[in-house]
């Protein structure tokens, strides 16, 4: 295969940076959802504002690497600088329209898991939710990103610590979440996972240079494929000019 | 003016032992990433604490190094690693395997933690919210219970008030009375310091009351509210103060290759903790260049407002 002129890193900033549409307020999260609410803003969503569950709201992304969202970086020429309840009463609200999350474990429903997983047999202790179940249960849409293996990937979560689409359809309102809430997106280091009215995930679109082969064998239950399935567009060179500015050392994004 | 008041302030070393007895419920690390009273956490781990009761959203390595220390027997977070690296080793060992000692976790989220200390500093029972419906947390933290709303017909999550023994609360800067002003991302630290019954307050920087009176918007804790002043520079390091200094992402990522075993993590601590006996020793062993880097390089300050009559 011809080496390709972006790192996946790249590929999957791009991809979540189109899951943010203008006007938009936006759950940031750090790492790679950090630059791509940065892309998104410097190209088809300049409207676009950032909450930070730390109590910082801002119009303009920094353009400083991060490390939390507590860095000094991010906080200088903030729009807001406040409280959590501030940040999360527009949550709850259901003013937020995307929120960002990483996971150790998201199974076929879309649930998360970032509280026990398990390395040779053994129970591992991983540190919690921080927010992740607040906007799993409160944003208009999720959005997950995580790298693509069957140790991730897995047919039922031991624990869900963020609830994504439970058992299926209908499960989120008869647990008593907002009607309009629940994942959107899952977009892997292989492809984009998106879900069926039944609540399940299917790939809707595969990365370029990626076997749909692989994306299976990658996936810890019978991962359906869509009928139309997409290859995910690649970042264009304007793109990769904006990200290569925010990480300009591929700190976030080399791989 | 505040000339006549009585100066609360006291050294660190004091303030844990008149105020932070063993078997303490105390937060910290309420302003998250940013503002964590390390040098009160050590202090409390050389002052041999044990049984205490942690409650903070994400206090960073902070409950990590006095879980390890032994210190601790719950937990009451949202998050317990490094914000750098993940994982927190003590945090992990005291969980699977009871060492140095079992703890018990209460798992919130950010915004249910929010909630039970925004309730204490209410002074009400519990707050409703949609939050945490449906996850697991619910099943495990006897402090999240789902209940009927009494005005329709949705079900919600009555988060139960904390009410914290002791806050400690790192400021930018105070004046001997405890009216402190800080700036930057507040996260829990204003509802936390309310529900609590008694607040420390850790300043980067002591001033007169007149500077702390020229910009009231700023004053976040009202002194009276304050048990003891304590002026510690460089008292949270290695998390960031904003207009002091930055976040040491080194040290973070150096604790979490110096903590993978226990007796790793017991060296660390000798060095870093138990044979240092004060924040400037341990300045100096950050060193100067160190210490230089981390200092603001850029100054932002902000546009002045206008109290005048």
């Amino acid at each position: 295969m011809a080496p390709r002129s972006f790192s996946r890193g790249e590929l999957m900033v791009a991809a979540a940076a189109r899951e943010i549409r203008d006007g938009e307020l936006v759950f940031v999260g750090m790492r790679l959802p950090m630059i791509a609410f940065a892309l998104a803003k410097r190209t088809h969503a300049p409207q676009a504002t950032g909450l930070f569950e730390n109590g910082i709201i801002r119009d303009e992304p920094a353009l400083a690497p991060l490390y939390t969202m507590g860095d000094p970086p991010n906080l200088r020429n903030a729009t807001f600088c406040g409280d959590m309840i501030s940040v999360m009463s527009f949550l709850q609200q259901g003013k937020v329209n995307v929120g960002f999350l990483g996971a150790a474990e998201i199974d076929r429903f879309g649930n998360l898991n970032t509280t026990w997983g398990r390395r040779d047999g053994q129970p591992v202790r991983l540190p919690g939710s921080g927010g992740a179940c607040d906007i799993a249960c409160l944003a208009q849409r999720t959005v997950v990103m995580l790298a693509h293996d069957p140790q991730r990937l897995v047919s039922r979560v031991g624990h869900i610590t963020s609830p994504g689409n439970g058992t299926g359809n209908g499960w989120r309102r008869s647990q008593g979440l907002p009607a309009r809430s629940g994942p959107s997106a899952v977009i892997t280091t292989m492809g984009v996972l998106r879900f069926g009215g039944d609540g399940e995930a299917f790939l809707a679109s595969i990365h370029p240079g990626i076997r749909v082969e692989e994306v299976l064998s990658n996936t810890g239950w019978t991962l359906r494929v869509a009928d139309d399935l997409a290859v995910t567009p690649e970042p264009n060179e304007g793109e990769l000019a904006v990200i290569r500015e925010i990480d300009p050392d591929h700190f976030w994004t080399k791989t | 003016m505040t000339g006549m008041l009585p100066s609360k302030l006291i050294s660190m070393r004091q303030a844990v032992a008149e105020h932070v007895p063993s078997g303490s419920m105390i937060l910290m690390g309420a302003e998250l990433e940013q503002m964590i009273p390390f040098a009160a956490g050590h202090e409390m781990i050389r002052q041999g604490r044990r049984d205490l009761t942690l409650v903070g959203p994400i206090s960073d390595i902070l409950f990590d190094q006095m879980i390890g220390a032994g210190c601790v027997s719950r937990v009451m977070a949202a998050w317990v690693g490094n914000a750098s690296s993940g994982v927190g080793y003590c945090f992990r060992r005291a969980v699977e395997h009871s060492i140095p000692n079992a703890i018990e976790t209460v798992d919130y989220t950010n915004f249910t933690l929010a909630m039970a200390l925004h309730a204490g500093a209410l002074g009400v029972p519990f707050l409703p919210t949609y939050a945490a419906l449906g996850s697991d947390l619910v099943k495990r933290n006897g402090n999240l219970r789902e209940f009927a709303s009494p005005v329709n017909e949705e079900r919600l999550i009555a988060v139960r008030a904390l009410r914290p023994d002791v806050a400690i609360v790192p400021v930018q800067r105070a004046d001997t009375w405890g009216n402190s002003h800080l700036w930057g991302n507040l996260g829990v630290a204003i509802d936390g310091a309310r529900a609590s019954r008694k607040i420390i307050v850790v300043a980067e920087e002591i001033v007169a009351p007149e500077v702390i009176a020229s910009d009231p918007n700023r004053t976040l804790i009202p002194g009276f509210l304050v048990a003891a002043v304590i002026h510690e520079p460089w008292g949270s390091h290695p998390s960031p103060v904003q207009g002091y200094y930055g976040r040491d992402h080194g040290f973070f990522a150096e604790y979490h290759e110096q903590t993978r075993k226990q007796e790793d993590f017991e060296r660390w601590l000798e060095r870093w903790v138990l044979k240092i006996p004060s924040r400037l020793e341990y300045v100096k062993r950050l060193g100067d260049s160190r210490v230089a880097d981390l200092r603001v390089r850029e100054h932002a300050f902000t546009a002045a407002a206008d109290f005048g009559v």
